[in-house]
């Protein structure tokens, strides 16, 4: 596994910009391809309107065993239109963001894409790559090979990972670090964890990579409350699910959870 | 170095050769590292040991017998002898498993037991052991397997398991799997997974491996006994690929051993029905293991399919992917129709009404007759009685009886 160790990326610069101005990072999920190819160009748009920092979309995946059922759908709607690794790079070119985009994969529609994938990924203006299935140490050649990307790697921490493993995640990955608020899969919940304070704090000793908390929030008040724990928030299915309603109901929630976080 | 030194060497960790691996979700990296340190405690230590033979004897049944097969071997022209992992409490070999990983749940003082289960068999082994111990038991299972195997779906909850059916996907063992596999991500504290095959992430191929590798163990020492020498062939069919490998463990280091494989070719190798992972698909991570996978060329896996709800998965152990890639075993296929026929065979002939996965291993017997000298053994793995797949057989067989 490689330290990453290359000049400041379009994430990075994006945290320090944060920084300056005192405000906590919105991060979106959404399925490249849901509701369909052209209203999810349009929902990356008019999430970066909205107030979005960073934008991760997700390669739709046949067995997305991360993800809870809003999630699981929205893949297979993609799916069922066409969307694959390639047409996703291929919605992002034309979303043409100005935001850093991190592409939210499986390992396996990464590695059917061959050698010259990642390389594709920047051409198409990722920033970064999150891979759910590959933690740190599980295939050295592989994590190597998306270390050596020129790709931010960001890597997941859990409840239950072991604050040791928490430095080890942070030296292998770069970007931000992606804490998972709680024990289970994605998909809205009513409230945080209770022991993500403590979790926080643990990562914190462990790392100086900036720290977003996802899994689960769903609301303005779930954000803020994160927010400020952390550096910045992760919100997935509840977008998506606004999303399966209409891509302007999905805007209208990340504008409701900017304004929540920079009350 | 021969072949067998070869493989041996190779397989070390969480590895085999290339394939394997622990490609999970980050939550589950701390309990896999438990699993695996109780496995390893576990097997060293002779009380467990003591414990788990008295489990296999007293409550499986074992050991299992190793039958002579007077009137298929005639038909074959080979002297075929049959493992009888269907003579097993449950009717099948996967209770092997459940009661050692049940055993290792409770050592590890997790009262909460998960599992998945395609044609049944599995999630019956597992509801069984947890009665016996006083676990909670949750399975989940497809919905359209919990329509092919109803009687299973009684049984399970007969034994105070819970039923959860599974409406993603393709409404089979690999949604049914994820779904376990969600469940564990979210209870990992207070739950263990029982994964029924040789699948999944690191230590769960080795683990299950070494749980089922009694029945090579049983059958090398009884061939042995009774016969004299070893098996020309052992023949087992694979849809995780469990039973075949407790039927070739202890046989991978004896190089003059044949070790073959029989997956599903459903309606045909030609066609997208079928479930031979290792003679059609390519390598790809599926269910926290890097292993050979029916998928198409984005990394989507592939439905599969099989008359035989055990077979009806895209994946396959890691193991047997480096045995396939290493040369020292042989993987095949046969068809559902054919299935069908080793069912009648073995039914007529030996009074064994196999299990329809069973079949497929009983069939190629039949298809390679005159491969074997009349003194050369064959050794088939029955892994199971066929009781459970009546109706399906019924469909299809009730005219020609
Ligand atoms: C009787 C029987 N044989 C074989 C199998 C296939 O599983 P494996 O390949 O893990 O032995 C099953 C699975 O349900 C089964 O019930």
């Amino acid at each position: 596994m490689t330290p990453i160790t290359s000049a400041p990326s379009a994430i990075d610069a994006r945290f320090a910009a944060l920084r300056d101005s005192g405000k906590r990072a919105l991060v979106a999920y959404i399925t490249a391809g849901h509701p369909d190819p052209a209203g999810s160009v349009a929902l990356m748009r008019g999430l970066q309107e909205a107030g979005v920092d960073i934008l991760e979309v997700g390669v739709p995946f046949s067995d997305p065993l991360a993800d809870g059922p809003v999630i699981q759908h929205s893949s297979q709607v993609a799916i069922a239109q066409g969307v694959n690794l390639v047409r996703t790079l291929e919605l992002i070119t034309e979303a043409a963001l100005d935001i850093p985009v991190v592409l939210f994969s499986y390992l396996n529609p990464v590695m059917a894409g061959g050698d010259a994938i990642l390389t594709r990924a920047r051409e198409a203006g990722v920033s970064g790559i999150l891979v759910t299935d590959m933690p740190v140490g599980s295939d050295p050649v592989r994590e190597a090979w998306f270390g050596a990307s020129g790709l931010d790697f960001v890597r997941l921490v859990a409840p239950t990972t072991p604050t040791e493993r928490m430095a080890e995640i942070g030296r292998h990955g770069g970007g931000f670090v992606y804490l998972i608020s709680r024990l289970g899969v994605t998909g809205e919940r009513d409230s945080l964890a209770a022991d993500l304070p403590e979790t926080v704090a643990r990562l914190r000793s462990a790392t100086t990579l900036p720290i977003c908390i996802g899994f689960g929030i769903s609301t303005p008040e779930q954000a803020r409350a994160a927010a400020a724990l952390g550096d910045g928030v992760v919100v997935g299915s509840a977008l998506v699910r606004a999303a399966d309603e209409s891509v302007d109901k999905a805007i209208a929630l990340a504008r409701s959870l900017r304004d929540a976080m920079d009350a | 170095m021969g072949t067998s030194d070869a493989v041996l060497a190779e397989r070390t960790g969480d590895r085999f050769g290339g394939f394997g691996g622990r490609y999970v979700p980050e939550t589950l990296v701390p309990a896999l590292d438990a699993l695996d340190a109780e496995f390893d405690a576990a097997m060293a230590d002779p009380t467990f040991r003591a414990e788990l033979d008295f489990m296999l004897r007293e409550y499986v049944g074992r050991p299992t017998a190793l039958s002579t097969a007077p009137r298929f071997s005639a038909l074959i022209g080979a002297p075929v002898w049959l493992k009888r992992e269907d003579l097993n409490h449950t009717g099948a070999h996967k209770i092997n498993n459940t009661v050692g990983q049940a055993m290792l749940a409770r050592r590890m003082g997790k009262r909460r037991i998960i599992a998945e289960t395609g044609a049944g068999q599995h999630g019956v082994a597992t509801a069984t052991i947890c009665a016996r111990f006083g676990l909670e038991c949750v399975v989940y299972m497809g919905e359209e397997d919990m329509r092919r195997q109803a009687l299973n779906v009684f049984r399970m909850k007969l034994m105070g398991a819970t039923v959860v059916p599974v409406t993603a996907g393709t409404r089979t063992l690999k949604d049914a799997t994820s779904e376990a596999i969600r469940d564990w991500v979210t209870n990992v504290n207070d739950s263990h997974y029982i994964i029924g095959s040789v699948v999944g992430p690191a230590p769960y191929p080795r683990m299950v491996r070494d749980f089922q590798r009694v029945i090579s163990r049983e059958a090398r020492a009884q061939m042995l006994e009774r016969t004299g020498r070893l098996p020309k062939t052992v023949v087992a069919c694979v849809g995780g690929g469990s039973n075949a490998m407790g039927a070739f463990a202890d046989f991978v280091q004896d190089t003059e051993v044949e070790l073959v494989g029989v997956e599903a070719a459903g309606e045909g190798l030609g066609t997208d029905r079928h479930s031979a992972s290792l003679s059609r698909g390519t390598p790809g991570v599926l269910h926290g293991a890097l292993s050979y996978l029916l998928q198409d060329e984005s990394g989507q896996v592939h439905p599969a399919h099989s008359i035989s709800a055990g077979l009806d998965y895209p994946g396959v152990g890691p193991e047997h992917a480096y045995l396939k890639d290493s040369g020292r075993a042989e993987y095949v296929s046969v068809t559902d129709e054919e299935a069908l026929e080793g069912v009648s065979v073995l039914s007529r002939l030996e009074g064994i009404i196999p299990a329809l996965e069973t079949a497929h291993a009983v069939a190629w017997i039949v298809r390679e007759k005159g491969r074997w000298a009349s003194d050369e053994p064959v050794l088939l793995c029955v892994s199971g009685r066929g009781d459970k797949d009546v109706t399906t057989m019924a469909e299809h067989l009730l005219p020609t009886v």
